[in-house]
């Protein structure tokens, strides 16, 4: 039988896929399944506490899940007035073009950290990252998708840039964790603000550990695929120089 | 020392888009109008948590967790509180924070537990749903090294993170 030109996948999307393959489904369910794991672990949690409610206090399984619910009706309400007092506080930052400023600021390190990538991909990666610093993730993840999207070589294999810009935007760049700090403030806090330093450094860490355990495993694992490139060059230069010489 | 610098970042935004005409009165109101939708789609993914999150807490499933990782969160320096936290942290936004939440509430915002949940949930991502949702619409499968990497890094850094609360 010959391979579905047409593959549905996981996100419901038909796509054209040629390179279709036992190893692209297996990796394709992979991926599938790290979607859903917070379907799968959500599952596991009611699961197990409703089983083992069942043999020491039946009548607490439905209070304890209904309390759960009125917390989250109280928790969306303290969530709706941090969003709205920081978002709002955040449009005055884009207005006054704070973000296009960070752009131009970082460049230069973006050229640096994703040396393989066209002017027009970079642009898209300052972008998101510029977003994430400020704590926008939202608007940082559709720059992310073109970029993955425009790095894209069919091959079915995330690339070194795209893994590193993945990493960098994993281990977090938010300076101000506008969040926390609110609900610091909600749950009564006498200075909301006063893990910033030690969280500026988690960031700082990890975001740094991220690139240099990128750099290093592509060290490890290309090293393969970058071999027999640099022989095939070596030899088409020898060609090329013999053609000058011919010449 | 840290008090003082949203008040200072405030004010300084605040003046500066008066005094460029960006009318801040305008854009602070667009911006808390967006909020509106945000809150919307994450509230049923927050209540289908938070309803797990307490059922698994009451039942003493929770507990267990956390009397089974206490050894290696123990080694790390870290109480065996987070065990919930830094689980569901690199999973889920909502699940996370609904169990910071729930940290707030049973041992206080301003307990060490209550900070070192901040410095956790402060200084890290989800990880698992940066990773899958940016290569969604490309046709690359293989993630390769990009999970390990983000978690080693992550929870190197929450560790250290939690070590200089001491400090401060």
């Amino acid at each position: 039988m010959p391979p579905p030109k047409n593959v549905k996948f996981f996100d419901g999307q038909k796509r054209n896929n040629s390179i279709y393959s036992l190893s692209a489904a297996i990796s394709n369910c992979a991926i599938a399944l790290i979607q859903y794991t917070m379907a799968i672990i959500w599952f596991i949690m009611l699961a197990v506490s409703l089983g083992l409610m069942l043999f020491t206090d039946p009548a607490a399984a439905v209070n304890s899940m209904i309390t759960g619910a009125h917390s989250a009706v109280e928790l969306s309400l303290n969530l709706l007035a941090l969003y709205a007092f920081w978002l709002g506080f955040f449009s005055l930052i884009e207005k006054l073009g704070l973000s296009r400023a960070l752009e131009r600021l970082l460049r230069p390190v973006i050229s640096r950290l994703f040396p393989s990538c066209d002017a027009e991909t970079r642009k898209f990666i300052t972008m998101n990252v510029s977003a994430n610093l400020l704590g926008l993730g939202n608007a940082a993840t559709p720059m992310a998708i073109n970029a993955i999207n425009r790095m894209d070589d069919g091959s079915g294999r995330a690339s070194t840039d795209m893994i590193m810009l993945t990493v960098i935007s994993a281990t977090s760049l938010q300076i101000l964790p506008t969040t926390v700090i609110g609900m610091r403030a909600t749950a009564g806090s006498v200075n909301p603000a006063d893990f910033l330093f030690p969280s500026l450094i988690a960031t700082v860490l990890s975001t740094f550990i991220g690139i240099v355990g990128v750099k290093l495993c592509a060290k490890i694992f290309d090293r393969k695929k970058r071999e027999p490139r640099k022989k095939q060059s070596r030899a088409a230069r020898k060609r090329s120089r013999a053609k000058k010489a011919a010449a | 020392m840290s008090a003082y610098i949203i008040p200072i970042i405030f004010l300084i935004v605040l003046l500066a888009s008066f005094l460029r005409r960006r009318e801040p009165y305008g854009g602070f109101i667009d911006g808390a109008r967006s909020a509106v939708d945000l809150t919307i789609n994450v509230f049923p993914y927050l209540l289908a948590v938070m309803v797990a999150v307490e059922a698994f807490r009451v039942s003493g499933a929770s507990a267990y967790l956390s009397d089974a990782l206490a050894p290696l969160l123990n080694k790390a320096g870290l109480p065996k509180e987070l065990a919930e936290l830094m689980f569901l942290r690199p999973v889920s936004g909502a699940g996370s924070l609904a169990v910071l939440d729930g940290i707030y509430t049973n041992y206080g915002a301003d307990s060490y537990i209550g900070r070192c949940a901040s410095v956790i949930y402060g200084s890290s991502e989800t990880v698992f749903y940066i990773s899958t949702i940016y290569f969604s619409q490309s046709r690359v499968r293989r993630l390769r090294y990009a999970i390990p990497v983000a978690l080693v890094a992550t929870y190197t850094g929450c560790i250290v993170g939690c070590f200089m609360l001491r400090f401060f």
